[in-house]
């Protein structure tokens, strides 16, 4: 009985070790989240030096940001700077991957290529795209090399051309990146049982045909979780165009992110238009976690 | 006779097969090796320009590109030291805001996760399921309440919004609750007890010693972070001398940056990409090593 009583008193202790984070998360992440959404439902804005609200305007700010069409453009200018960076970074990892697991290969260096292509992942973003805006301005050291080397006549305006910003960008995400997937798929395939490409180098098959039927079928759920994580970091994509193009989204706002939107009206102080962008970015990012919630949680089970 | 043949014929097809493939592996191998040449080429490239670039002067490097370093590297420095921009307090407000970061998250999440690990209480499961739901939400999406509260907690433009939240970090809590599993038995805590060691010295004097690699690791990991992160400083901070390193690099931008010295523009980039570079390539083991496990990517 007494034994008992001391256990209790022992495990009153896991909730006063919980105190710290449950604190702060209340105070500086869920207060302001019931804030953020609260704020959506008021028209909150600074007009010269009018102060214009708080009125209660019910989903008008949801309307507003749709219809005017900036949430549908800035959605589709994300997404299509994600997909630009996305689509060459898992074809690039994918490979680096198999060629770094496969035994048959031997590849000396692996520490070496690990290292340097992980590196630009810990770079400042900020430092990163303002070191590529000088290198690629009108009379940056790119501009100034391809005009050496005769490819080009005269300077290229990397920055007042829509799809020249979007692959500056898109590149240097994928820069950034890379690295990060390789090395979680590299965990993904060393997972696989090897007695599996054994059999199948016993079969003959070729290396090809075994990435095609075995590595790449047993990578899925490795391959969803990268992919969707990598989709909820992309929704936030925001130092890199930011520096870029100075805020602007330039040219037309053709870069111009969901991030960036909402870091507008965050300086401007529109609480309405950018309380009901947050909860629309809330939803989407909830949605997205659900799905890695399932990956993640699914091995505590076993 | 026949049998031995037959080995022999075996043997043969054997050798030719492994010719075959040997010949197909090397193949194989010097593709990889032109690829990894090439992406290696690809990381390392912008960071030679940017060394290469912040030894030149600003008429060196009006002039066009050259692959040879220069000799006006101290002279940029001089000139960045000497130039408008508050480039010394920016790296001390980013040094301390990033420790102080690192420190906080570490050491907390350890707690929490402790909590978790060695406690059996009610609301247990409930809290674990919870911080791994809201692991992935991002900062920027409750951005707004969070500057409206720190502005009616008059906590605007000062650097506990910067590092206090740090405190519950769910990422690092979920490594740190992965490595315990793997590495804390329950037996060396009742050990502790037994031995009269009170819940909270066992924490500090048992547990977080025992959990150094995994502390090293994240530790790293947050103070890159924060070092890097610009989105909540640039919202949070005003006054030029609280600024950090990625809100003076925007101003740079910001500015009307033909008229710099480019000399100073590069070796102020240099300045905030090389410590990391630096630091990374001292840790590089483990923090390779501890990617695998959680984080948002981009």
């Amino acid at each position: 009985m007494k034994k008992k009583s001391k256990v209790v008193s022992y495990n009153k202790w896991g909730y006063i070790f919980l105190i710290p984070f449950v604190v702060v998360y209340l105070v500086f992440q869920m207060i302001p989240l019931v804030s953020t959404i609260y704020n959506s439902f008021f028209e909150n804005y600074r007009s010269g030096l009018t102060q214009v609200g708080p009125n209660f305007v019910g989903l008008q700010n949801y309307l507003t940001i749709i219809t005017n069409g900036d949430l549908p453009t800035y959605t589709v200018n994300t997404l299509i700077m994600w997909v630009m960076g996305f689509v060459p970074q898992i074809i690039l990892s994918l490979l680096l991957g198999a060629w770094f697991t496969d035994p048959s290969l031997r590849l000396k260096a692996q520490g070496f290529f690990k290292t340097v292509i992980y590196m630009p992942n810990l770079i400042m973003a900020s430092a990163f795209s303002m070191l590529f805006f000088t290198l690629f301005a009108n009379t940056g050291p790119i501009n100034s090399l391809l005009l050496q080397l005769g490819v080009i006549k005269e300077a290229y305006q990397f920055m007042s051309h829509v799809w020249s910003v979007r692959s500056l960008v898109a590149f240097m995400n994928c820069v950034m990146w890379f690295g990060n997937t390789t090395i979680l798929l590299m965990a993904g395939m060393m997972g696989i049982d090897p007695s599996l490409f054994e059999a199948a180098q016993v079969d003959g098959a070729t290396a090809t045909q075994i990435f095609y039927k075995i590595t790449l079928p047993l990578l899925k759920p490795i391959l969803i979780f990268v992919m969707i994580t990598s989709l909820i970091g992309g929704l936030q994509m925001f130092d890199v165009p930011q520096i870029l193009t100075n805020g602007t989204g330039d040219p037309m706002r053709s870069s111009m992110t969901l991030i960036m939107y909402l870091n507008k009206h965050l300086f401007s102080k529109n609480y309405g238009l950018g309380g009901a962008l947050s909860v629309f970015m809330f939803i989407i990012t909830g949605i997205l976690s659900l799905i890695v919630f399932k990956f993640t949680a699914s091995p505590e089970k076993k | 006779m026949s049998a031995s043949t037959t080995a022999v014929m075996a043997n043969t097809s054997l050798m030719a097969g492994q010719k075959e493939n040997g010949a197909s592996i090397r193949v194989r191998r010097i593709i990889a090796y032109i690829v990894l040449g090439l992406v290696t080429f690809l990381c390392l490239f912008w960071f030679y320009v940017l060394f290469i670039n912040a030894t030149r002067s600003h008429q060196e490097l009006s002039g066009g590109f050259t692959a040879i370093p220069s000799t006006h590297l101290i002279e940029n420095w001089t000139n960045l030291k000497n130039g408008t921009l508050p480039i010394f307090n920016g790296i001390f407000n980013s040094l301390l805001i990033a420790v102080v970061t690192a420190v906080f998250s570490t050491y907390f999440s350890t707690m929490t996760a402790y909590a978790i690990h060695a406690y059996d209480f009610k609301f247990k499961k409930f809290m674990f399921t919870f911080i791994l739901m809201v692991m992935m939400i991002p900062a920027q999406v409750t951005a707004l309440g969070f500057l409206q509260l720190i502005g009616k907690m008059g906590l605007d433009d000062s650097f506990i919004p910067l590092t206090i939240p740090a405190i519950a970090a769910p990422s690092v809590f979920f490594y740190m609750k992965q490595y315990m599993d793997s590495t804390l038995p329950l037996s060396l805590i009742e050990a502790a007890r037994i031995d009269g060691s009170g819940e909270f010295r066992t924490f500090n004097s048992i547990v977080v010693p025992l959990m150094k690699p995994a502390i090293a690791v994240q530790a790293i990991f947050t103070f890159v972070s924060s070092w890097n992160n610009y989105f909540t400083p640039a919202l949070v901070l005003h006054t030029d001398t609280k600024k950090t390193l990625p809100i003076l690099i925007a101003q740079l931008r910001a500015a009307d940056w033909l008229k710099f010295d480019m000399g100073k523009v590069y070796v102020m980039i240099a300045f905030s990409i090389f410590p990391v570079i630096v630091v990374y390539l001292l840790l590089s083991r483990y923090i390779v090593g501890g990617v695998t496990l959680g984080g948002v990517k981009g």
